[in-house]
């Protein structure tokens, strides 16, 4: 237990607090409007104060998990309420406390009916973010995790577009379907290893072939959310009608908890599963990589495009994780990091001119080059990002998963390459269809360059593309350490062979397996 | 210190590019090009230090990436190879961009070009000081991407905008390779820093490496997949299809980029892993059959153009495939020779081209040129020089770099090198051709402009012109001075250990005294023939092209290599996507799960309705409590049962 403040807990409930604050305005609605979107973001600055403040106080050096907060939350099911960080979560709190008010500032001119309810729902979903990330109980890591679910549902469903309830919908249940299961196998776990402590479970994996339905369980729910093929439909569908900070939040954040729970839950607890399924994981990686590519070629509609290319992007972190490779998972790790920048960034790019235009259609755009150089520079630079170039954020997650997978099987690393290319193809035809060209449409091509607010938040997104992609070194220093144990984790359970393999049907003779199983 | 000329165009770059609005046009070219000089006089100054006084050394920026033994650092790798490419890229591009001042006066975005120019130049000087392979295949897409942006530079035009992406997309493709190729180094030797792999090199000359489910003698492995990458850099047969296109770029860029720097990245790339090509032998061949097959492909192509800066491209890739080829027979020092030489005469060509454009209100198509001789005469003798260069007439720059090559092709003593050999004198000849048939198409004649533009032929301003006395001096003296350091007595104290072997070289020393001779014979031979069809008779390429009309064809057509990736890669690649979309995604998956569940249950649902009351938080509510209410009566359960 660390001595000084419970940092974990404020950053996660400050927001809390703040949405109850914005609950008990009273007043004119405009009062109300401008009040809550004041008091959200100034309470989401300080949650990235303090973000910044356990960056810097954390051990570099360490593998364990830092600024750990436990207390017995119910005793009699001997559940705890524990927090902590870790070199890998470290950077997805930090993630999240950076988005968070990103997109509310981006929201403060775009969202315009319930202004109130929004602010709410957005600092709700912080909360539930950064606990997702800081959980170190499985209980409360699921409450977190499923929690998230609400407010992301709402703010898609009530603030989307046209077809938002179709979306919000397929959102929910995708995401639902794979979260029961999981539930199911946090259960079977407690059952059998009697905690539900997640350090404790990462360091008792359970026997061999209970691994393997674990996994599947678990794989399901993070399935879903990274998304991997053929789970990913949900997330074009979520992201179109999403208002521009949803889809913000869902690229940048939400996908990431299937990662990270990879590295938290699969990795760690089931390494002998992990290692048997990891080629059924290349290939899923491989067609989400390849195939969503393709797709992502043919769509006229720009946040379909790039949410068709998160998919693609996140097929090289499953691939990074599952190669159990030093470069595989520093890659992985990294790249979640500059996806979740560069892909947040790319949403708000493409909302800059949805403000101006209201079309998600490319053909829509054309030349505005000319009126908007800044607004190209910034576009140009997230595009480079998003292609992996070198120099940027995008390259090395991008380069070092490669590298992993290289180690693990030629193959894979070759179908996987291709997809650097095609990356590149829908991304330069994006950007040329919309930025360049000869201005044919005229009203694209008179509109404003980008103004005070969005320049604030897109300028520092774009000087962290480049800044991680120069010195990225910054962010391995944190992560060595705990992606090191956990190679060596899963290596030294695949070097010995786990006795007493005791089959699924096994454990249902057990009573509370029993209850569970149907 | 050593660094500066490194960082100098990245500083210029910096001010030009966020500044340009502040400083002006006029500000702007002065910060890149001042920039420039001083990073060229700083190179040269480094040249003797290093080259000629043989000490080199490494100076570490800043830390990079660390991963493992995946570990890279920014650094500044100072030996005779990187500064010769030094030498050359800050010289180029320092006249790229006092003539650029000139070039691009009436263009609206004046600053943005120069900035492009200069950051071209800092990724450029990236990749050849690279002391690991991260920093070089960053430099390698860093020049790619300035590439890109300088293509695409008019951007309203159409066609610019495809070229640039197409220039990008075929180099990721040779990219892809490198990257494989980097991997298996990384594999093979545990590290991605030159002096460790080349320590390790002979210590793994016997090592075997699985690839794609066949084993690799390791060594060859690793040197083609890197000269995957070089191809595509270099525009080496199979991945050249970009360079033509790139002409859409202004013509300063192609100058600089597309003839004397970026284009030789692949050169240098195979000069700088020389300890490892000089253990792989299979791959040195297939390098070597490459370069040369490309050295004839392009000449038979550049014989039929009539865009005048497509001719100078596919002479660029022509040449590029002598220089490959002389890297593929060992001799390294011919190939950077040459990579030198060729870089003045061709950057100059393709300026002098620019000033023949200018003067002639943006035409390009030399069927609506001649006549203009009179009117350009500077442009003109400056013309002559580089052609003369180009064709190998002695004593121009050219005449000492390729008779270097074709000599120790032929010295190999191998059937690849006599097959380079014969190849390159083949392609000295239509060298030669095809040069005189521009020279003459583009000068002499009758004027077949309109009088409009004739009006207008002017010769270029002296900021124009400055640039091209400088590259034509290099023309002209630049093979005879440095004969002696690169391929003649000096060669292994002025290359140093920066270059794995010499043999080559020695071996061309010592060819039969009709070797020399044959390209110069066949060059002259060349240019008469181009005197011959285009100034004493007429009519003669008409009827050899109606009576050759299916091999004109395909000269002319560039060997349809276009249409058929065309129809291999693109089409399919869109077809798939379509295919992906409508059948995977909406039809099958959707079709199947969500979409289907949802048509089957509302089917089944009638009772349910009145359960919808179409509130999204009533039912969301619903799930919440259903969550949490299945929860925690599973957790009582499971409790009680424990």
């Amino acid at each position: 237990m660390s001595a000084g403040l419970p940092l974990l807990s404020l950053m996660t409930f400050i927001p809390l607090l703040g949405a109850l604050f914005i609950l008990l305005l009273r007043g004119a609605p405009e009062f109300v409007a401008k009040a809550s979107q004041r008091i959200a973001i100034g309470t989401s600055l300080v949650v990235l104060g303090l973000a910044v403040h356990m960056m810097m106080g954390f051990d570099g050096n360490s593998p364990d998990f830092q600024f750990v907060e436990k207390v017995l939350w119910l005793p009699a099911f001997g559940l705890t309420y524990h927090m902590g960080v870790d070199g890998i979560s470290v950077f997805f709190v930090l993630l999240s406390a950076l988005l968070t008010p990103v997109c509310l500032l981006a929201s403060v001119q775009s969202i315009e009916t319930r202004v109130r309810e929004y602010m709410v729902a957005f600092l709700v979903l912080e909360t539930f973010m950064i606990g997702t990330f800081c959980a170190l109980d499985t209980v409360l890591f699921y409450v977190f995790f499923e929690g998230v679910l609400l407010p992301m549902f709402l703010i898609i469903g009530v603030w989307g577009g046209a077809r938002r309830i179709y979306s919000a919908f397929k959102f929910f249940l995708f995401t639902l379907l794979g979260s029961v299961l999981m539930l199911v196998a946090l259960l079977v776990l407690y059952s059998k290893v009697g905690t539900t402590d997640i350090p404790l479970l990462m360091e008792n994996p359970v026997d061999a072939d209970l691994q393997k339905w674990l996994w599947l369980a678990v794989f399901a729910s993070f399935a879903v959310k990274m998304p991997m093929w053929p789970v990913h439909t949900w997330l074009p569908d979520a992201h179109v009608e999403a208002p521009t900070a949803g889809s913000v939040i869902l690229a940048g954040v939400l996908l990431k908890m299937g990662g990270y729970g990879f590295l938290r839950f699969s990795l760690p607890m089931f390494p002998d599963a992990s290692m048997y399924f990891a080629p059924m994981v290349f290939a899923l990686s491989i067609i989400a990589i390849i195939y969503t590519s393709l797709v992502a070629l043919v769509q006229t509609d720009m946040k379909k495009m790039i949410a068709y290319s998160s998919v693609a992007h996140m097929g090289y972190v499953t691939l990074g994780i599952f190669t159990f490779t030093r470069q595989g998972i520093d890659g992985a790790v990294f790249q979640m990091i500059s996806h979740g920048i560069v892909s947040g960034a790319l949403f708000l790019i493409v909302g800059v001119v949805y403000d101006r235009l209201h079309s998600r259609d490319i053909n829509r755009y054309g030349g505005i080059v000319k009126n908007m150089p800044v607004y190209a520079v910034l576009f140009m630079v997230f595009t480079m990002g998003s292609v992996g170039l070198p120099g940027t954020s995008g390259f090395v997650g991008e380069f070092l998963v490669l590298a992993g997978a290289f180690q693990t099987s030629t193959w894979v690393a070759l179908l996987a390459g291709t997809g650097v290319i095609l990356g590149a193809t829908y991304m330069l035809w994006l950007y040329r269809k919309v930025v360049f060209g000869p201005a044919d449409n005229a009203d694209a091509a008179e509109m404003e360059d980008v103004t005070g607010i969005e320049k604030i938040n897109l300028v520092p997104l774009a000087l962290m593309v480049i800044a991680l992609g120069v010195a990225p070194y910054l962010v391995f220093n944190y992560t060595a350490p705990s992606v090191e144990k956990l190679v060596m984790q899963v290596g030294a359970v695949a070097d010995a062979l786990v006795i007493q393999p005791e089959s699924f049907d096994a454990l249902l003779q057990d009573g509370a397996a029993h209850e569970v199983a149907p | 210190m050593d660094a500066l000329p490194v960082f100098l165009p990245l500083i210029g770059f910096l001010i030009a590019f966020l500044f340009g609005k502040q400083i002006g046009d006029r500000g702007a070219q002065f910060v890149t090009c001042a920039g420039l000089i001083g990073a060229a006089a700083l190179s040269v100054s480094l040249f003797f230090d290093v080259a000629l006084g043989g000490n080199a050394r490494t100076i570490e920026i800043a830390p990079w990436i660390a991963s493992g033994t995946f570990e890279a650092n920014w650094a500044v790798r100072l030996d005779t190879l990187s500064v010769v490419m030094m030498c050359v890229i800050t010289i180029v591009s320092s006249c790229v961009h006092v003539y650029s001042v000139g070039y691009m006066s009436h263009d609206e975005h004046q600053a943005r070009f120069m900035s492009y120019l200069s950051l071209f130049t800092f990724a450029m000087m990236m990749l050849v000081t690279a002391d690991n392979l991260i920093q070089l295949f960053f430099g390698w897409e860093g020049v790619g991407l300035a590439s890109y942006l300088l293509i695409g530079f008019w951007n309203k035009k159409h066609s610019a905008n495809a070229a640039a992406i197409k220039a990008f997309l075929v180099n990721r493709v040779g990219d892809l390779g490198l990257a494989l190729g980097i991997f298996a180094c990384l594999v093979l030797f545990d590290s991605v820093q030159f002096d460790t792999i080349f320590m390790q090199a002979s210590s793994q000359s016997d090592a075997v490496f699985r690839f794609l489910g066949h084993e690799f003698h390791a060594l060859t492995l690793v040197c083609l997949l890197l000269f995957i990458g070089a191809c595509g850099k270099s525009a080496q047969l199979g991945l050249h299809t970009w360079l033509p296109d790139a002409m859409e770029g202004p013509t300063p860029v192609s100058a600089l980029i597309h003839a004397a720097t970026m284009v030789t990245a692949g050169v240098f790339l195979v000069c700088r892993f020389s300890p490892l090509y000089e253990l792989a032998p299979f791959a040195k061949d297939v390098v070597t059959i490459v370069g040369a097959l490309t050295a004839i492909f392009a000449a038979t192509i550049g014989m039929t153009q009539f865009d005048i800066k497509r001719v100078i491209a596919y002479s660029t890739m022509s040449q590029l495939g002598y220089m490959f080829f002389a890297a593929g027979v060992g001799a390294y020092g011919a190939a950077m020779f040459h990579l030198m030489t060729h870089a003045f005469f061709k950057a100059l060509l393709f300026l002098g081209a620019g000033s023949v454009i200018h003067a002639m209100s943006d035409e390009q198509d030399m069927r609506r040129m001649g006549g203009i001789a009179g009117h350009i005469k500077i442009t003109y003798v400056l013309m002559w020089i580089g052609s003369l260069a180009l064709a190998g007439v002695p004593f121009f720059a050219g005449y000492y770099s390729k008779d270097m090559i074709l000599e120790a092709a032929y010295g190999a003593h191998t059937q690849v090198g006599m097959l380079a050999f014969w190849i390159g004198i083949g392609a000295a000849l239509m060298t030669a051709f095809y040069s005189w048939r521009l020279l003459l198409l583009t000068f002499h004649g009758k004027p077949r402009a309109d009088h409009h533009t004739m009006e207008h032929v002017h010769e270029s301003p002296f900021i124009m012109l400055l640039p091209l006395f400088v590259l034509a001096v290099g023309a002209v003296l630049a093979g005879y001075v440095f004969y002696p350091y690169f391929v003649g007595e000096e060669v292994e104290a002025f290359w140093g250990a920066s270059i794995a072997s010499h043999e080559a070289i020695h071996a061309a020393h010592h060819v039969p005294s009709w070797v020399p001779l044959a390209p110069t014979i066949v060059g002259g031979i060349g240019i008469l023939l181009g005197f011959i069809c285009y100034q004493f008779t007429q009519g003669i390429p008409e009827t050899v092209s109606r009576i050759f009309k299916p091999v004109h064809a395909l000269f002319f057509r560039k060997w349809y290599v276009d249409e058929l990736y065309d129809a291999m890669f693109v089409k399919p690649a869109w077809v798939l996507g379509r295919r992906f979309f409508k059948g995977g995604d909406q039809m099958i998956i959707n079709g199947l799960g969500p979409d289907g569940l949802a048509k089957a249950s509302r089917a089944g649902s009638g009772v349910l309705s009145a359960l919808q009351t179409g509130y999204v938080y009533h039912y969301a509510l619903t799930m919440i409590v259903a969550i949490v209410a299945l929860m925690g009566w599973l957790l009582l359960k499971l409790k009680g049962l424990i």
